[in-house]
């Protein structure tokens, strides 16, 4: 800090906020404690970025991936050490596992009392190496300024993922220059994803599309994650190959459900003509999904005799569980553009593919979407159908958490674009959908917004009610209360000769009451006669609506391939299903 | 139920990094969080301006394993290039052992007459030990320190793997 010098120096903490503004970041979702007190400090000066204060660090993290999710910006958190880092940990796996964009900022102790043992401390750079897309340990302000930039590039580049700076307090208090680096000044040369696709493969899957008979698209999160442009080119290429389009859980509202093409989800929980059409398909265009066990179901089984195409910018999705014929490294969405490209300069006509559609059909004809009705209680189906009926018009953005109502809301609420759907597939992290819905509505103050809930996930992060009260989120929380882990119950019917083992949801709130007190409006909706009522009262109120909708408590979610089954072992629409699985299956995910 | 496991094979990875903080834990950790095998680990920088160190990995695994850690290290971000030297062919690897050796009269003969076949070299001794250096492939330093355990082989430390590609080329 000499006079003379020619940049003004300025304290890690005003470095940082000044990246974070210059990165075009809008909100940070956070929570105070010690080891950032400079950092907070240096946020009360300012008025450029918005700082959300959560009621616990699990919930800013949600938040932020649902801001992340919903908007295709990145999410932003800043924590303390020690607890208010391990309390990021779940949701810094959970964005990993989704490939969703975070920079995580950890307090942290001062460089000196690093390895002392000192109070909140944490080895947070160890606990969170191998969940995030990379981590920093800033131990210089001077380096700061390009870290924050790099840790943008990193996490939003590639295949998309969390990074986390841990900020020693003594280098939030330290001066350093800060300049805006160019990407060309990053640290690490090394990293350079390949985002466009090499064009003799993409030529190569052009031709063997158009001679395919039995055709399937299987897309997934990595269209969501390629922007809006990707979704429309998504639709194109179906336009001109006719193929049938599946997704998984995370690519939902890429391809509109009200299309034509649209076979529904594929996987554990998919539709029957989805599954069926994976598994006699010829050729399998998977474009941006990464084969996950609740996809493929039995390896051994898995679409035995098509040929495979896979487009994904991680080279390390390729071949990991599926082995692939065509392997193609890059940009979903960018592949897709060059692929429409050779197809049109190639002149294909849209291949004659009646007899597979005729088959789909037959399929389709199962009607593998039917649930038995009740008049005397509400089947969770049919609430959930309505609901996707009464908000339709609004195209609401949907959360859940994580459970049977959670594929519940994948199957019957039906999306029709990108970014809609937010929801913890690859984690399945009960306690995901109020503090992403709340993330959701910052990023979308407009937007009609629901949490899709169990009445045991929504008790995970229940505090975060309060935030939306602060913020004055008119977020809604739609439970669907079946008085059980009904996912978990579902499971010990099926394997575990139905001995419900701590799955019960005993002592529950009264939720309309505990909605109250946290300033929200509850609604319970009893019975089938009460249902369009009770969600048109949901809508009409202003502000954060929490719904206490009772439904069957026995319901099972089908369609349903058991865990270690083949696509062809589907279990569909059945009451009761109850039994024993030998060790083998039980074993399995 | 029982546990199965598959048929492995042996790969020399050459692996090129930031040389930086915390690389080898991402780089051990990785291995031990995906369940990979690592036999052998080297790390030494290997640039004039330090900046790049080279860290040699042997491993075992199924072929497909293999290609998914290749695929796994290359997409650290500290991670410059990954070669497979096992898959690549031609090329040599090295290791060398610092062998402790204790024993008087014949056993004392013939450990020197051991270490001469083997080209190993006294760096130390005392009227009733030795302490040899060795170098050569792990298999050759393995078949020593057979033969110098029947003759009073006490301890031993071994370097691990370093390996390059032959040629004038860089792999
Ligand atoms: C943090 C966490 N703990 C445990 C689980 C395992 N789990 C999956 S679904 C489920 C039950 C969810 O119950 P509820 O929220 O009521 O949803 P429902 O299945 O009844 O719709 C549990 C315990 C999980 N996914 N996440
Ligand atoms: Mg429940």
């Amino acid at each position: 800090m000499e006079g003379e010098a020619m940049v003004t120096e300025r304290s890690g903490a005003d470095i940082l906020i000044e990246a974070l503004t210059d990165l075009g970041v809008e909100v940070v979702f956070g929570y105070p404690g010690g080891a950032v007190l400079p950092i907070y400090d240096a946020i009360f000066n300012q008025t450029r970025i918005r700082h959300i204060l959560v009621r616990q660090e699990g919930g800013a993290v949600h938040a932020a991936e649902g801001y992340a999710r919903a908007t295709g910006k990145p999410g932003v958190v800043l924590v303390t050490s020690g607890p208010g880092a391990t309390n990021a940990v779940t949701g810094i796996v959970d964005a990993l596992m989704d490939s969703i964009p975070l920079v995580i900022i950890t307090g942290q102790v001062p460089t000196g009392l690093i390895g002392t043992d000192a109070f909140q401390e944490c080895d947070t750079i160890g606990i969170t190496r191998h969940c995030t897309k990379h981590n920093y340990l800033v131990k210089d302000p001077a380096k700061l300024g390009d870290i924050v930039h790099e840790a943008f590039h990193i996490a939003t580049s590639g295949r998309p993922g969390p990074v986390v700076i841990d900020l020693p307090k003594d280098v939030q208090v330290a001066t350093a220059a800060y300049r805006k680096p160019g990407t060309a000044n990053l640290p690490h040369k090394g990293y350079r994803p390949q985002v466009k696709a090499d064009p003799s493969l993409i030529g190569a899957a052009v031709e063997m599309i158009a001679s395919a008979k039995r055709p399937i698209l299987y897309t997934g999160g990595g269209i969501i994650n390629s922007g809006p442009a990707a979704s429309q080119l998504l639709r194109e290429l179906q336009r001109l190959t006719g193929a049938p389009v599946t997704s998984t859980l995370m690519g939902l509202g890429a391809y509109p459900a009200s299309g034509d093409a649209w076979l529904g989800m594929l996987g554990m929980h998919g539709t029957y003509e989805a599954n069926m059409a994976m598994h006699g398909c010829d050729l399998m265009i998977c474009l941006g999904a990464r084969y996950d066990d609740r996809v493929t179901g039995r390896l051994d089984a898995f679409s035995p005799d098509s040929t495979k195409i896979h487009i994904d910018i991680d080279r390390a999705s390729h071949n990991k569980t599926v082995q692939v014929d065509l392997p193609i490294v890059g940009d979903v969405g960018r592949a897709m553009e060059d692929m429409i490209k050779m197809w049109k300069a190639s002149q294909h006509h849209k291949p004659d593919l009646t007899a597979w559609w005729a088959q789909i059909e037959e399929w389709r004809a199962r009607d593998s979407l039917y649930f038995p009705p009740s008049d005397t209680e509400i089947m969770p189906q049919e609430a959930v159908r309505r609901l996707h009926e009464a908000t339709k018009a609004r195209k609401p953005i949907i959360t859940t958490e994580v459970g049977q109502h959670q594929m519940w809301a994948a199957l019957y609420m039906g999306f029709e674009g990108p970014n809609k759907w937010l929801t913890s597939g690859g984690l399945g992290t009960m306690g995901y959908g109020l503090p992403a819905a709340i993330g959701a509505q910052l990023g979308n103050p407009n937007a009609l917004v629901i949490d899709v809930a169990g009445e045991a996930s929504i008790q995970m992060n229940i505090q975060e009610l309060a935030t939306a009260t602060q913020y004055k989120l008119p977020v809604k929380v739609f439970i669907l209360n079946n008085e059980y882990m009904g996912m978990v119950r579902q499971w010990q019917d099926l394997t575990y000769g139905g001995r419900h083992s701590h799955s019960y949801s005993d002592s529950l709130p009264d939720f309309v009451k505990l909605a109250e007190a946290y300033g929200w409006t509850g609604i319970r909706i009893e019975g089938p006669d009460e249902l369009d009522a009770g969600i048109a009262r949901m809508l009409e109120t202003d502000g954060p609506v929490m719904v206490d909708c009772r439904v069957s408590k026995v319901a099972n979610c089908f369609p349903m391939i058991p865990s270690g089954a083949a696509h062809t072992e589907m279990i569909l629409h059945a009451n009761e299903v109850s039994g024993e699985m030998d060790d083998e299956a039980k074993a399995l995910v | 139920m029982h546990i199965r496991t598959e048929k492995a094979e042996r790969h020399t990875l050459s692996v090129l990094v930031d040389n930086e903080a915390g690389i080898l834990a991402r780089i051990a950790g990785l291995f031990s969080a995906r369940g990979y095998n690592i036999e052998s680990l080297t790390v030494a920088d290997v640039t004039e301006d330090e900046k790049i160190s080279r860290i040699t990995i042997v491993t075992s695994g199924p072929r497909g394993v293999i290609d998914q850690i290749i695929s796994q290290l290359d997409r650290l971000i500290p991670v410059h290039k990954v070669t497979d030297l096992t898959e690549l062919g031609a090329h040599v690897e090295r290791e060398l052992a610092l062998v402790k050796v204790r024993g008087t009269g014949d056993h004392r003969i013939e450990a020197l007459r051991l270490a001469e076949v083997y080209r190993a070299r006294v760096l130390d001794a005392t009227t009733s030990s030795f302490v040899f250096e060795v170098t050569g492939g792990s298999e050759k330093i393995d078949k020593f320190l057979e033969l110098m355990r029947e003759v009073g082989l006490i301890e031993v430390a071994r370097t691990g793997v370093a390996a390059i590609a032959r040629g004038r080329d860089a792999a």
